[in-house]
């Protein structure tokens, strides 16, 4: 077993959660004394660093939220000055403004290190060829997941999104062993693949994927890997927090979220209030050593739990399991929470239909109506008309057990829905609002 | 008997019930040479599928598989249709009697008589019940 940080990474529990708070204290002595925005926060929330004697005080402090950086465009909030400054992010405005992240020195070094463990833990370093398929540029993945694995003395080819047939070709020809992506690209590359006669199983020295940017699910995993073979990874992170930098260990049970980087707390969405190990609900991200934007008890807004169990792989810290869905993503119809996650999920296990979907909801009159198109595969369709109403009646009953709402299923044709190389948009919600 | 060459092989199309897909169908095998030589369309709600004779269905299938369509075979007869009434009738009795079911049907203009080209389940027993009814099947190398 590898481990590229071992003091840190299997530390005793007792001894990760003092180190925990004495982070926390002086990152709250730092920020109270020098940055107007958290001083401000702290004011109103009635709350002063001395009130910081233990780590679960941590819950006294005000909460930050994605409008808080968008509030404060581009950099207003940022603790670092202009010369410290070695590096912006900026994630799209999808949902409005953009946001601006910048980093320190330090804070690349840190993001380096957290994707380092990671990389070390599911066994690359060394020797291996790291191809690094996300997008370079603004967005925090290409660039991260670059670093990190030059850290680890693996070689990268940062070929990036898109010429998909070239990358394919890259891989064979260079012996990658490891590819870094989002889940649905590197479903595009299999399918390009298959296209150009190119078996990744057998054809290319690939065994690893590091997959992230977007939700995905365990079935989809299984077919991943026994599809191209290869173990498929999952990566975490938001560029708010640096980027993707919290992977899964061999044991694929879950991110390790380093204690001296990053304190992990799972929250009620609607009351605020702190859950215990185990229960689902919005994760809450401390960054303890962030030098120019420190995020204290910053609310992603996915759905997880947090396993407090040390890992069999032998690291101690706390591990979130798979992202459930999106707190915003949450569809609500007819009353009833419905995450696209659930969708997918039930569609994985049909082996009629493919891994694409897509929802559409309308309301008609006072009702919403959910519409799920599904695109029937090759081996499943059949000249019978009947046998086709049968598996459209199937999926729909699948998915209405599932979500305990009831849908209407759609067959497309095979590669007509649409495939987004980078995150995908799964839901086209008519309604309005 | 030799039953094999009266069986025609059909290709049977998926398609979503969306304008022009017809016409897509038509003009990726025109852009091939393929003749079509009879097709059908059953729909179903939001979908449908699109069955034809061809010229050159190896060709076909390649080409609309490249294509990213859903394309499979099927095993069809073609009975010629007596220029008289209660013809059908004929040989759905004929059929009938015997268990077999016809899943779906649709007529073919040949060069000089009606032709109806049969989906069957048991495509074999059909083909040596409708000649013994004396009726006349048309060999495969009509259509490829
Ligand atoms: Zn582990």
């Amino acid at each position: 077993m590898q481990f590229w940080d071992p003091r840190i990474e299997e530390m005793p529990k007792a001894d990760l959660q003092k180190m925990q708070y004495k982070l926390l204290k002086s990152l709250i002595c730092r920020l109270y004394s020098f940055s107007p925005f958290y001083h401000d926060r702290m004011k109103a929330q009635k709350v002063h660093p001395d009130d910081i004697r233990e780590l679960s005080d941590i819950r006294k402090l005000p909460f930050m939220f994605k409008k808080d950086l968008r509030d404060n465009y581009p950099n207003h909030i940022f603790t670092a000055t202009r010369e410290e400054l070695v590096r912006y992010h900026v994630s799209s405005g999808t949902t409005g403004k953009p946001t601006v992240v910048g980093y320190t020195q330090k804070d690349i070094d840190m993001w380096s290190t957290s994707i380092a463990r990671g990389l070390t833990a599911i066994g690359l370093g060394r020797g291996d060829v790291i191809q690094v398929s996300y997008g370079y540029g603004l967005f925090t993945g290409g660039l991260g997941l670059h670093y990190g694995a030059e850290r680890i003395g693996a070689t990268v080819l940062p070929t990036s999104v898109g010429n998909t047939e070239r990358q394919v070709e890259l891989m064979q020809d260079l012996e990658v062993t490891a590819i870094a992506c989002t889940p649905s690209y590197l479903l595009h590359i299999g399918e390009v693949a298959e296209k150009i006669g190119i078996d990744i199983k057998k054809d290319t020295h690939l065994k690893a994927g590091i997959l992230g940017a977007e939700p995905w699910t365990e079935n989809m995993r299984k077919r991943m890997e026994n599809w191209l073979g290869i173990k498929a990874y999952d990566i975490y992170g938001t560029s708010e927090l640096s980027g993707p930098m919290f992977t899964e260990c061999a044991e694929q049970n879950g991110f390790h979220i380093w204690s001296d980087i990053a304190l992990v707390e799972v929250i009620d969405p609607k009351t605020g209030e702190s859950l215990e190990p185990g229960e689902k609900g919005e994760l809450t991200l401390t960054m303890l050593q962030k030098e120019a934007l420190p995020m204290i008890r910053y609310r992603i807004g996915d759905i997880s739990s947090v396993d407090e169990d040390v890992c069999p792989c032998g690291r101690t810290s706390p591990r979130i399991n798979r992202i459930q869905g999106r707190v915003d993503d949450m569809l609500i119809i007819r009353g009833i929470n419905v995450f696209p996650s659930q969708v997918e999920y039930t569609l994985m296990t049909i082996p009629e239909v493919g891994e694409h979907f897509q929802i559409v909801v309308e309301r008609t009159g006072a009702l919403d109506d959910m519409l799920v198109r599904v695109e029937l595969t090759k081996e499943s369709f059949s000249d019978k008309i009947n046998d086709l109403m049968k598996i459209r009646q199937n999926v729909e009953h699948r998915l209405r057990n599932a979500l305990n709402v009831a849908v209407d299923v759609e067959l497309v044709e095979p590669g007509s829905l649409p495939r987004f190389e980078g995150k995908s948009k799964k839901v086209i919600d008519k309604r309005a609002i | 008997m030799d039953t094999k060459k009266y069986v025609i092989k059909q290709i049977s199309i998926f398609s979503e019930n969306r304008p022009g897909r017809l016409a897509a169908v038509a003009q990726a095998l025109g852009e091939e040479k393929i003749n079509i030589l009879a097709f059908s369309i059953a729909e179903a709600n939001g979908f449908g599928v699109i069955r034809a004779l061809v010229d050159h269905p190896e060709k076909a299938y390649k080409k609309l598989s490249s294509l990213g369509y859903n394309v499979a075979f099927t095993d069809v007869i073609a009975v010629q249709m007596k220029d008289q009434p209660g013809g059908l009738y004929d040989i759905a009795k004929v059929l009938g009697d015997s268990g077999i079911n016809i899943e779906y049907s649709y007529a073919y203009s040949g060069k000089k008589v009606a032709v109806l080209i049969l989906r069957v389940d048991q495509v074999e027993d059909a083909i040596e019940k409708i000649q013994g009814a004396g009726a006349t099947l048309l060999e495969h190398t009509v259509f490829h």
